[in-house]
């Protein structure tokens, strides 16, 4: 490829901004540190809702290299809320078929998306490079809110009862700035954690990976594959994925002991990925990286002011695209939060559920991430025969495919136990989507229910009886919802199950705050208050 | 909660036991340890019961008793 790629340009360069020249330090509303997909969907979604806020970030281009790739549904409905989805979608290679191969027989396949009428795919592939550079965009349409400084790096944070203090480095030299919260989004080696003295605990996995991003026109399959032992790479795993513009994504499990620097040289990578495509395929290097991971997360997200997200806050394995995708629904659950803050329509303790809400959900990752790597990369030598006995088994007994653990590819977290749902009354309404689950996306008759739900509290009311309820409870917005003009059924079967009507409140974020059969202006009323934290006997369940 | 049943089940346990060493004859010891997990995977999906399972599970792992 001669021409300049994306990640090769800059794409928000350093401009000296007015806060440079100021004798005292200015004050923002919101400061975000780190331009990557978290700190980028952080920006816009706070600016959708009327908050300024600064992106400061040490470089000025986007991710180098592909990086993450696998883009699941939830983020994807995330991504419409905030005017990016149907471009990702278009861009993206869509795919729900995944092959698991044991040295050269397939044992296995599965299909992620059994459920239809959803908008978006359980997946896409795309480079990050991609979702960083349309998230830039779209903060620049949206410049009248959101000031992307690049090459402006945090060199130093101090807390203050009502701020804090922010000291950048820039070409130009230092400066300083002042915020009234600060959203960190800077990344597995987060500086903001490390001046906070903040510690990062978890598990190391004692081994490395080699992964490579290779341009090739090539006639696999839009499928994921995954091997376990292949007679290219004997005693390891490896995966293959495809991207846009005929990128293609080879994993390959190296093991401990071995020299990382050698081994990411092309003389030594292009003969690994060569016995893998077979001699007759031509490709070339897009970019070529090892890895070894952890699976930890930071003990608390919220630190007074500051408030911790994607990376910076939790890692894990890359089995299971749980990275990228968990951080975009970290921000997803706070920017809302921030919002009612700062208007001072909800207490501050509201961020408190940030932390609740999103720790459950990063101990759902980091177990699932940790499992799976257990089971990818066996470190004894009872769980070895224990895992090829398992994909032995696998291929002529359907018993053993559930065991078959290649990744369990990131879904939602349902906040079940948060403190700020409220409980259903009765069980008549289907469990698929209580208190607590992100919406189920389903056909309206005229469109998709994603697109239209979410950006504030919301009441959907699914068949009301009564058509005049609109003009109470003006504080939420009602969106009407009949369920017969959905021709699949879908819509009531999700939302009613057998019920002949149904309210469903919900958080600007889509996920399902309470629910009831019954229209009743002081429920939801007490809801809503609850919701937003203003409940004062919340009491915290871990 | 299902209980573990611990009390004599085989309904002629001499002939179980023969028969479990019988499939070991003339294996190495990686094949019986093969031969061993697959048993394990096979029973545990036939009994399903998680209560059950994990009591069997503690059982097993107390070595003393």
């Amino acid at each position: 490829m001669s021409s300049q790629r994306i990640y090769e340009q800059p794409l928000y360069p350093y401009q000296r901004n007015r806060d440079q020249d100021r004798k005292s330090p200015n004050r923002h509303p919101v400061v975000i540190v780190g331009a990557g997909p978290v700190g980028l969907t952080a920006a816009i979604d706070l600016a959708l809702q009327g908050i300024h806020c600064v992106v400061v970030d040490d470089n000025d281009s986007v991710s180098w290299g592909s990086r993450a790739i696998c883009f699941a549904k939830r983020s994807l409905e995330i991504m419409e809320r905030l005017g990016c989805g149907e471009r990702l979608l278009q861009k993206g290679v869509t795919w729900n078929l995944g092959k698991v191969l044991f040295d050269q027989r397939l044992i296995y396949q599965f299909n992620l998306l059994p459920e239809a009428h959803h908008k978006y795919p359980a997946f896409i592939n795309i480079q990050q490079y991609w979702v960083e550079c349309y998230l830039v965009e779209r903060c620049q349409e949206l410049s009248e809110w959101i000031e992307l400084r690049g090459r402006n790096q945090v060199q130093r944070l101090e807390q203050f009862n009502d701020h804090v203090l922010l000291r950048l480095k820039t070409p130009d030299g230092e400066y300083t700035l002042e915020a009234d919260w600060v959203i960190a989004c800077d990344g597995a080696n987060s500086t903001v954690r490390d001046q906070l003295k903040q510690d990062f605990v978890g598990r190391i996995f004692e081994d490395n990976f080699l992964i490579a991003d290779v341009v090739m026109d090539a006639e696999f399959p839009t499928e994921r594959r995954f091997w376990f032992n292949p007679p290219f790479n004997r005693g390891q795993s490896a995966l293959l994925h495809k991207q846009p513009d005929n990128v293609w994504r080879i994993d390959l499990q190296l093991g401990w002991e071995i020299d990382k620097e050698q081994e990411k040289q092309p003389e030594r990578v292009i003969p690994r990925l060569q016995a893998m495509l077979g001699d007759e395929i031509n490709f070339e290097l897009e970019w070529v990286s090892i890895y070894t991971f952890r699976c930890c997360r930071m003990e608390k997200f919220r630190h007074g002011r500051i408030l911790f997200a994607g990376d910076s806050a939790h890692q894990v394995s890359p089995f299971g695209a749980r990275g990228a995708n968990s951080g975009m629904q970290d921000v997803d659950n706070l920017c809302w939060k921030l919002k009612l803050v700062l208007d001072q329509q909800a207490p501050e303790s509201l961020l408190d559920s940030y932390d609740n809400e999103r720790i459950q959900a990063a101990e759902e990752n980091i177990q699932h991430s940790s499992r799976s790597t257990d089971f990818i990369t066996p470190k004894s030598e009872i769980s070895r025969i224990f895992r090829d006995a398992v994909l032995n088994l696998a291929e002529h007994q359907p018993f053993a495919r559930p065991l078959v653990n290649s990744g369990r590819l990131s879904q939602p977290c349902s906040y079940l136990n948060s403190p700020i749902n409220t409980d259903d009354v009765d069980d008549d309404l289907p469990s698929g989507v209580c208190p607590g689950s992100p919406l189920r996306d389903a056909p309206t008759g005229d469109g998709w229910l994603c697109e239209q739900a979410g950006g504030s509290f919301q009441l959907l009311c699914f068949d009301q009886a009564d058509k005049e309820i609109h003009s109470e409870t003006r504080k939420v917005e009602h969106l009407s919802l009949n369920t017969k003009k959905d021709s699949s059924g879908e819509l009531a079967q999700r939302y009613l199950g057998k019920q002949k009507e149904g309210y469903y409140l919900i958080r600007p974020d889509q996920h399902i705050a309470a629910r009831w059969t019954k229209y009743d202006p002081a429920m939801i009323h007490q809801a809503l208050q609850r919701a937003s934290g203003q409940t004062a006997s919340v009491q915290w369940r871990n | 909660m299902e209980k573990l049943n611990l009390n004599p089940n085989l309904y002629s346990a001499d002939d179980f036991y023969s028969e479990l060493l019988a499939i070991h004859e003339s294996r190495s010891k990686e094949e019986s340890d093969t031969i061993n997990a697959r048993l394990i995977l096979i029973l545990a999906n036939h009994i399903g019961d998680h209560d059950v399972l994990k009591q069997a599970l503690q059982l097993a792992s107390e070595t003393t008793s």
